[in-house]
C-alpha cells in the first residue's frame, strides 16, 4: 500500500509490499544508518524516533508508521554542525565498531529532551534497550552526560 | 570520572602517540555515513539462504528441490552434488593452516543440528526463506554424541568417518587435536612437594554476539572478478580460501571489508564467502548471504567448552613446584581452530607462575554440536577461569593468603617463559622473555579501586545478601611469532598529507586510527594528515588479519617502517633542495632543518618532491614478520553480592588493570579494557548456550541468551598500566584479547569470598549458585 512519511524532514510517498517492516523501508529509501541487528526488538540498532518517541523500527510495519515523521541519525546534524550528542559521542571516543550508535545517539536524544539533567543511573535506564558488545557502556554513560553539559550550556 | 584516570607515563615529546585522539572513522560514525557490508547491496541483489540440518548426525539419502526451484523468484539451488568437493578449514589461519581439513562446501552428511545442508538464492530473502523450507531432504538419521568424554570413547558414533578429510588427530576415536607438552620433570616435583592439590573445572559454550551479524555480499566486478564484501577480520585468507575451493586463481578474488561491527573472533571464520562468492560466480548476479540473529547462534564458532584439571604441588613456604593441567575440549563438529585454541589454552596460562615442573596436556574432541572457534581470548580465558579458581583453592588450603601466595610464585621481568618453546601454533615455538613486567601496579591500581564498601551490605528486608570481594591475574601474548606479517604502504600527497594503506583489519577496535596515529607520529604531521585506508586485497598490502592481539605490535611496526622509509626519501628532497648532503639535515617538529639556519616543513619539502627538481612520486612499503611475542599482564578486582534465597549474583564494583606497554590512544585502550570487563562478566554469570538432548540450541535469540544490558554492569573501572616494550614499536604490547582473561575467575573468587562456597562451573547461574549453596547448607 501506498506510505506517506517524513525520514529526516524529506517527504515521501512509497509503495510498501506486505509485511515489510519500518527498518527495511528505511533502509530501502537510504537512510543506511539505521542498523538491524536481530529482527526482534532486542537490540536497538534500528531505534528511530516516530513523533519524538523512540521506537524499534524492526518489530513495527511500515504502513503503521504512515503519516508520521520520522527522525534518524541522519537527520540529527545541521549540514556540518554536529548535534551536541554527536559531538559528545565523538569527544570521548564512544562508539567502538559503531554498529549500535546510531540507535544509541537516537535515544540518548530522547532521553536529553525530556530530561536536560539526567543522573548516571538515569542514563543507563533510557540506554537499557540498546545492546552494545564492545564497550560496557561506560564511555557510552560519560559521552550522554557531556551531551547533556553541552546543551544546557547553550541553551 | 576520576576514578578511571590513566597513570600515564607518557614521554612528553611524543605529540599524536599516546593522545586521546577522536578515532579517524569517529566523524563518519556519529553522523550516521558510515558503511557496513549490507549498506553496499545493490536492490536487485539475489538473497541466498541456507538449508539446515535438523538432526545431530546423519547421512543425506536424497534431496528433492522440485518444489523450492518451482516457486516464483527462486534462482537456484546447490547440494553437494553441485559444488566442488574440496575439504579445507573455515578457520581463517595462515596457510598451511594449523587447522583439519574437515569442512566442505557442502557435503552429503550433517554434523550438528544447524548444519549447512542446501543453499537456496532467490530475489530477496523471505522467498528465500519459504523456498528453503521447500526443499525436501531425505536423511538417514545416524546415533549422535554430545558429551566429549563420550565422544572419545571405544564404539562412540565417529563423526569423520569421510576418506578425504586431512590433518585429523585420529578421525576413527573423534580426537582431532591431542597436545603434550612439559617442562622439567614434573613428577619428580610431584613426589618432592609437601602438598598435593587438584581440582577440576568446567567451562561452557560461549556466544560472541556481535552486534553486526556474519554479513557477506559478493558480485562480479569488472573483467569477470569475483568482489567479495564482507565482515571479516581476515581478508586475505578469505580471498586465499575462497579461491581455492571455488577452483579459480587468487588474481580473480577481491576481497573488501568496510565498516566491521564487532567480530571479537568469530569472524576469524570462512561462514559465508565460500558460498556467496560460488553464487556470484554461477549466476553472474549480485548476491547477499546474511545470518539471521538465531543462525548467528548455532551457524557460527562460539568459544570452545571445556574440562580442566588443575594439579599443583607447592612446598611448606608456598612455593609453586609442580604445575600441571589437564584438557579435554569439545570443538564441536568440525575443527576449526581445533588444535591451537586449546594448545593456546595452556601456553596463555601457565607462565603466569613459575614451577620447576609443568606440563600441559589436552585431548580435543568431535562432537555434534555447533563448531567452535575463535572468541577474544582463544582459549586463555578457559585456562585463567580454572588456574585462578584453583590458585584461591590452593592458597585457601595450605593456609596463606591468595594474593602473597600468587606473589611468591609470579613470573617477573627477566624470566624466560619456559613453555612457549614447546607449544607453537601447532609446531614447535619461539623462545619468549619477559622484557617488562607491570603486574605488581596492575594489582596496586585494581586492588585499591575495588571493595571500599567492604562488610555487610544494607540489610534488606526479606533478602540474605551476602558480599564478597575476589580477584585474579594474567598475562596474555602478542601476536604470534613466526607466523604474523603485516604490510603497509606510505604515499606522499602534494600538501604534505599521506594516504596510509594497510592490510589490517578494523573490526571497531580502532586500529585504523593508532595506526595513523604512528604514522604521522614518525613523520611529523597531525593525525587529519593521514588518510587511512584498510583492507581490500586490490589495493592494501597483505596482513594476516585482526587475531592473536597483534595488530597494534606487528601492523604497527610495519607501519612505522614504512613511515621511516617515506621520512628518509622527503630528507633526500629537503638535502637536494638546501644543496647540502642529507646527513645534515634534521628532522624536528615536523620540520627538515638543514645548516645554516635553513628549515623546511613537509607540507613544502611534499610540494617540491612533485613540482621541483627531484620529482617522483615517494611510496615506500614496508613489512614485518613477528617472531616475538611480548606478554601484556593484568589483574582484576570484583565485588559482588549473592542473593542468598535466589542465587543471584550481582557484580557490584569492579577494576581491571592492565599492562599493555605504550598506549597509544588511551580512550582505545580503555575501551578495550572496560569491553572485556563487561563480556567477562557474561562469560561468568550468564552466557551459556543450552542444548536439548538431541543438540538442538534452546536459546538461539538475544532474549534467551542474556549479554549485559546497561543495567546489569556498574561502572566498570579500567586502568592502564603503562610499561614500554623495547621490541614493539613506541614501545606497544597488546591489549585486544589480555583483559578477558582474569574477569570470571575474580568473580568465581568474590563468590566464594562472599559464601565460602567454591563453584567449578562457569556461568553462575542463579540455579547453579543456589544449588551449591543448599549443598554447602547455607
Amino acid at each position: 500500500m501506498l506510505v506517506k512519511i517524513t525520514v529526516d524532514g524529506r517527504p515521501f510517498e512509497v509503495e510498501t509490499p506486505a509485511g515489510e517492516t519500518l527498518v527495511e523501508l528505511l533502509r530501502r529509501l537510504g537512510f543506511k544508518s539505521v542498523k538491524d541487528g536481530c529482527y526482534t526488538g532486542t537490540c536497538g540498532g534500528c531505534t528511530v524516533l516516530l513523533d519524538e518517541r523512540p521506537v524499534a523500527s524492526c518489530i513495527m510495519l511500515a504502513v503503521q508508521a504512515d503519516g508520521s515523521s520520522i527522525t534518524t541519525l541522519e537527520g540529527l546534524a545541521d549540514d556540518e554542525e554536529l548535534h551536541p550528542v554527536q559531538e559528545a559521542f565523538l569527544e570521548v571516543n564512544a562508539p567502538q565498531c559503531g554498529f549500535c550508535s546510531p540507535g544509541m545517539m537516537i535515544t540518548a536524544v530522547s532521553l536529553l529532551r525530556r530530561n536536560a539533567s539526567p543522573t548516571r543511573e538515569e542514563i543507563r535506564e533510557a540506554i537499557a534497550g540498546n545492546t552494545c558488545r564492545c564497550s560496557g557502556y561506560v564511555k557510552v554513560v560519560d559521552a550522554i552526560e557531556l551531551a547533556a553539559r553541552k546543551m544546557r550550556e547553550t541553551r | 570520572m576520576k576514578e578511571r584516570e590513566l597513570k600515564v607515563t607518557s614521554d612528553t615529546d611524543l605529540k599524536v602517540v599516546s593522545q586521546r585522539l577522536p578515532k579517524v572513522d569517529g566523524r563518519s560514525i556519529v553522523r550516521g555515513d558510515a558503511r557496513y557490508t549490507k549498506d553496499f547491496v545493490r536492490e536487485d541483489a539475489l538473497f541466498a539462504q541456507i538449508v539446515r540440518s535438523p538432526y545431530a548426525h546423519a547421512r543425506i539419502k536424497k534431496i528433492d528441490a522440485a518444489e523450492a526451484l518451482a516457486m516464483p523468484g527462486v534462482e537456484l539451488v546447490l547440494t553437494h552434488e553441485d559444488v566442488p568437493r574440496i575439504p579445507f578449514t573455515t578457520a581463517g589461519q595462515n596457510y598451511p593452516e594449523p587447522s583439519p581439513y574437515d569442512t566442505f562446501m557442502l557435503d552429503n552428511k550433517v554434523r550438528f543440528v544447524g548444519d549447512r545442508v542446501a543453499v537456496v538464492a532467490a530475489r530477496d530473502r523471505l522467498t528465500a526463506e519459504k523456498a528453503a523450507r521447500a526443499v525436501r531432504v531425505d536423511y538417514e538419521i545416524l546415533p549422535a554424541v554430545f558429551d566429549p568424554e563420550e565422544a572419545l570413547k571405544e564404539g562412540a558414533p565417529v563423526i569423520h568417518d569421510e576418506a578425504d578429510a586431512t590433518g585429523i588427530h585420529d578421525a576413527s576415536r573423534n580426537v582431532a587435536a591431542s597436545i603434550y607438552a612439559e617442562v622439567g620433570d614434573i613428577d619428580e616435583e610431584f613426589q618432592r612437594a609437601d602438598f598435593v592439590s587438584e581440582h577440576t573445572y568446567y567451562s561452557q559454550y560461549e556466544q560472541q554476539v556481535p552486534m553486526e551479524p556474519h554479513v557477506t555480499y559478493a558480485y562480479i566486478g569488472e573483467n569477470g572478478r569475483l568482489v567479495i564484501i564482507t565482515a571479516t577480520q581476515v581478508p586475505f585468507h578469505v580471498r586465499r580460501i575462497v579461491a581455492r575451493v571455488n577452483e579459480i586463481p587468487i588474481s580473480q578474488v577481491r576481497v573488501i571489508k568496510p565498516r566491521i561491527g564487532g567480530a571479537f573472533g568469530v569472524k576469524q571464520e570462512i561462514i559465508l564467502e565460500d558460498l556467496c562468492g560460488h553464487i556470484a560466480l554461477r549466476t553472474g548476479k549480485p548476491v547477499l548471504m546474511e545470518l539471521s540473529r538465531e543462525e548467528e547462534f548455532y551457524g557460527t564458532r562460539p568459544r570452545h567448552p571445556m574440562k580442566l584439571t588443575c594439579k599443583t604441588g607447592v612446598m611448606k613456604d608456598g612455593t609453586i613446584v609442580a604445575n600441571e593441567m589437564r584438557v579435554i575440549a569439545n570443538t564441536g563438529s568440525y575443527g576449526s581452530h581445533g588444535l591451537t585454541v586449546p594448545s593456546n589454552t595452556g601456553s596463555k596460562s601457565m607462565p603466569l607462575y613459575r614451577a620447576r615442573g609443568i606440563r600441559y596436556t589436552a585431548e580435543v574432541a568431535y562432537t555434534n554440536l555447533p563448531v567452535a572457534g575463535a572468541f577474544r581470548g582463544y582459549g586463555a580465558p578457559q585456562g585463567y577461569f580454572a588456574l585462578e579458581s584453583h590458585m584461591d583453592e590452593v592458597a585457601r588450603e595450605i593456609g596463606m593468603d591468595p594474593l602473597e601466595f600468587r606473589r611468591k610464585n609470579l613470573i617477573r621481568q627477566g624470566d624466560r617463559d619456559p613453555i612457549a618453546v614447546k607449544l607453537g601454533e601447532g609446531k614447535e615455538g619461539f623462545e619468549r622473555e619477559v622484557r617488562t613486567c607491570g603486574i605488581d601496579e596492575c594489582i596496586e591500581l585494581a586492588g585499591g579501586a575495588v571493595g571500599k564498601g567492604a562488610g555487610s551490605p544494607a540489610p534488606r528486608p526479606f533478602r540474605r545478601v551476602k558480599r564478597g570481594v575476589g580477584f585474579a591475574l594474567c598475562m596474555h601474548g602478542t601476536g604470534i611469532p613466526g607466523d604474523d606479517m603485516a604490510g603497509a604502504t606510505i604515499k606522499v600527497n602534494e600538501d604534505g598529507s599521506f594516504n596510509l594503506l594497510i592490510g589490517a583489519t578494523d573490526l571497531g577496535t580502532g586500529s585504523d586510527t593508532i595506526l595513523g596515529q604512528m604514522a604521522a607520529e614518525v613523520l611529523g604531521v597531525s593525525l587529519d594528515d593521514v588518510v587511512v585506508y584498510s583492507s581490500d586485497t586490490d589495493v592494501t598490502p597483505f596482513d594476516v588479519g585482526a587475531y592473536a592481539s597483534s595488530t597494534t605490535y606487528v601492523s604497527g611496526t610495519a607501519v612505522v617502517r614504512a613511515a621511516e622509509k617515506v621520512r628518509e626519501r622527503l630528507r633526500g628532497v629537503a638535502a637536494e633542495f638546501m644543496g647540502v648532503d642529507a646527513g645534515k639535515v634534521a628532522f624536528e617538529a615536523g620540520e627538515f632543518r638543514g645548516p645554516g639556519g635553513a628549515s623546511l616543513p613537509v607540507r613544502e619539502v611534499a610540494l617540491k618532491s612533485f613540482y621541483g627538481e627531484a620529482k617522483g612520486q615517494i611510496s615506500e612499503t614496508a613489512s614485518f614478520l613477528n617472531l616475538d611475542c611480548p606478554p601484556p599482564f593484568g589483574a582484576c578486582f570484583a565485588e559482588v553480592e549473592v542473593d542468598l534465597d535466589t542465587g543471584m549474583v550481582r557484580v557490584t564494583d569492579i577494576a581491571s588493570a592492565m599492562d599493555v606497554g605504550r598506549a597509544i590512544n588511551p580512550d582505545l585502550v580503555e575501551g578495550q579494557i572496560v569491553g572485556c570487563v563487561a563480556m567477562g562478566i557474561g562469560y561468568a554469570l550468564t552466557e551459556e548456550m543450552v542444548f536439548s538432548s538431541e543438540g538442538r540450541t534452546l536459546n538461539a535469540s538475544l532474549l534467551d541468551y542474556k549479554i549485559a544490558t546497561s543495567l546489569d554492569l556498574p561502572d566498570i573501572k579500567g586502568f592502564i598500566v603503562e610499561t614500554v616494550e623495547p621490541s614493539g614499536p613506541f614501545g606497544v604490547k597488546s591489549v585486544g584479547e589480555v583483559g578477558m582473561d582474569p574477569i570470571a575467575p575474580a568473580i568465581v573468587n568474590a563468590v566464594f569470598n562472599a559464601t565460602g562456597v567454591r563453584i567449578r562451573e562457569l556461568p553462575l547461574t542463579p540455579e547453579r549458585v543456589l544449588t551449591a549453596l543448599k549443598e554447602a547448607g547455607i
